[in-house]
């Protein structure tokens, strides 16, 4: 359908977002790239009083790497993800995890902080953000605040984030080297929400067994978290094959999918258990 | 509202209400029906328009968001004496077209790809386009058609 009508805000700073946020009093959404949300009201899923439209707000576009980690601001588009060079060493899960987003044209456009924002548990920007222990930084009328991921995804698309505040950038720590990671997804087709996939990545310890491991899940889930049994279930372990399809079962067993018409939640259970069996048998593999 | 922005090398200026996507800008507004409007929800394709360079999709573009940008739709892919481009000629010859619906979103999205990308492989091709559905050809015109119009964007600067 047509969109329905709304007021249009394009305000120069973040400051003044905040202050149209409040001044709405939940009554306004954010618009960055348009993707999720455009959607969505195209639907008449949503019909927001007001826009606020961030094209002109400066300094949330940038990626920034140093020693602490990866910083991605609130506008950085996937085509920036893809582009930058420097993320293959700096953070090879979020790349692999981005190139399953949508389409080219989809990625042109859509943003770190709108998929934060929107939360889809079949996302994989919220994942990767749960996977990793990301930090977002958020700004409300109040000043900052930081939240970790873990905090921050409640449900599915609902999360901590107030009506009045904005997404400025997420922190993802410091990638660390010789570390093992994969990340496999599943869709009929592909740029299909994905019917399930995990994001997988661990440590070796002195007798190269994993140690630090962290598991989570696209879509076969309500909201995007971690599932501390499999990682459980794999430290301590030799990745080897059987260790990979029994830490694949925990998962299959943990994984709290909701079932629909395109897949019911034996399926997407199972899907679980496949996927982070093959993932964790291309991280052992990984030079 | 007011909006203002290069359309196909022409200054276009309109006045539209905020909610106008900027699909329906360029088909209602502009009068530049070339983009075609099939999903309206962004799974589709075959609204998609160059903005600044890169391939969107129109429909999940409000108008105003592209205020002071440059704007590419099909019409703007032909020659300067109106023929063929490279490209379309390239769709003819490899008869990469039946109903044509599709059609204006797979020549954008690809002169944008092969624009970036002159040496995109197959693959690639194959990847980029999976945005854009047809439901005549079975896409294996489309991408031979694309492959085979990349020699055209070799060697051209920048």
């Amino acid at each position: 359908m047509k969109l329905p009508d709304f007021q249009y805000f394009a305000p120069a700073t973040a400051g003044e977002v905040v202050r149209m946020l409040a001044a709405h009093a939940g009554e306004a959404k954010i618009l960055a790239g348009g993707q999720s949300l455009l959607p969505v009201m195209a639907f008449r899923l949503a019909r927001p009083a007001a826009l606020i439209d961030l094209r002109k707000v400066e300094g949330l576009g940038e990626i920034t790497i140093d020693a602490s980690g990866v910083r991605l601001g609130a506008r950085v588009r996937w085509r920036d993800i893809e582009d930058d060079k420097r993320l293959a060493t700096a953070h090879p899960l979020l790349v692999e995890a981005i190139r399953h987003v949508a389409h080219y044209q989809v990625r042109n456009r859509g943003t770190v902080g709108g998929s934060l924002g929107h939360a889809d548990p079949a996302s994989e920007m919220p994942c990767i953000a749960a996977t990793c222990e990301a930090e977002l930084r958020l700004l409300g009328p109040k000043g900052e605040r930081r939240l970790k991921a873990a905090q921050y995804f409640l449900g599915p698309l609902s999360t901590a984030l107030q009506p009045d505040e904005l997404i400025l950038e997420v922190h993802l720590p410091a990638w660390t080297a010789g570390r093992r990671w994969a990340f496999q997804e599943f869709a009929r087709r592909p740029g299909d929400f994905a019917l399930a996939g995990v994001a997988a990545y661990y440590d070796l310890d002195s007798q190269q067994r994993a140690s630090n491991a962290h598991i989570g899940v696209v879509g076969a889930c309500h909201f995007s978290a971690r599932l501390p049994r499999a990682e459980s279930a794999l430290n301590g372990k030799r990745v080897d094959a059987a260790t990979a399809q029994a830490v694949g079962r925990v998962a299959a067993e943990e994984a709290t999918p909701t079932g629909d018409f395109h897949a019911p939640v034996e399926y997407r259970k199972a899907l679980v258990g496949t996927l982070l069996e093959r993932a964790l048998g291309e991280a052992a593999a990984r030079k | 509202m007011e909006i203002s922005f290069d359309l196909n090398g022409k200054k276009t200026k309109v006045d539209v209400p905020v909610r106008t996507t900027l699909s329906d800008c360029i088909r209602h507004h502009c009068l530049q029906t070339g983009t075609h409007v099939g999903c309206e929800h962004g799974v589709c394709g075959a609204c998609t328009v160059i903005v600044d360079g890169e391939a969107m999709r129109s429909c999940l573009m409000l108008a105003a968001q592209a205020d002071g940008s440059k704007v590419v739709t099909v019409e703007g892919l032909c020659a300067p004496d109106g023929g063929l481009s490279a490209l379309q000629a390239s769709f003819r010859k490899h008869h990469a077209l039946q109903c044509g619906f599709c059609t204006p979103g797979f020549l954008t999205t690809a002169h944008a790809l092969l624009t970036q990308e002159p040496h995109a492989s197959k693959e690639r091709i194959r990847e980029v386009l999976s945005g854009n559905l047809c439901r005549c050809t079975g896409y294996i015109n489309i991408i031979e058609a694309v492959y085979q119009a990349r020699a055209a964007y070799q060697g051209k600067g920048g």
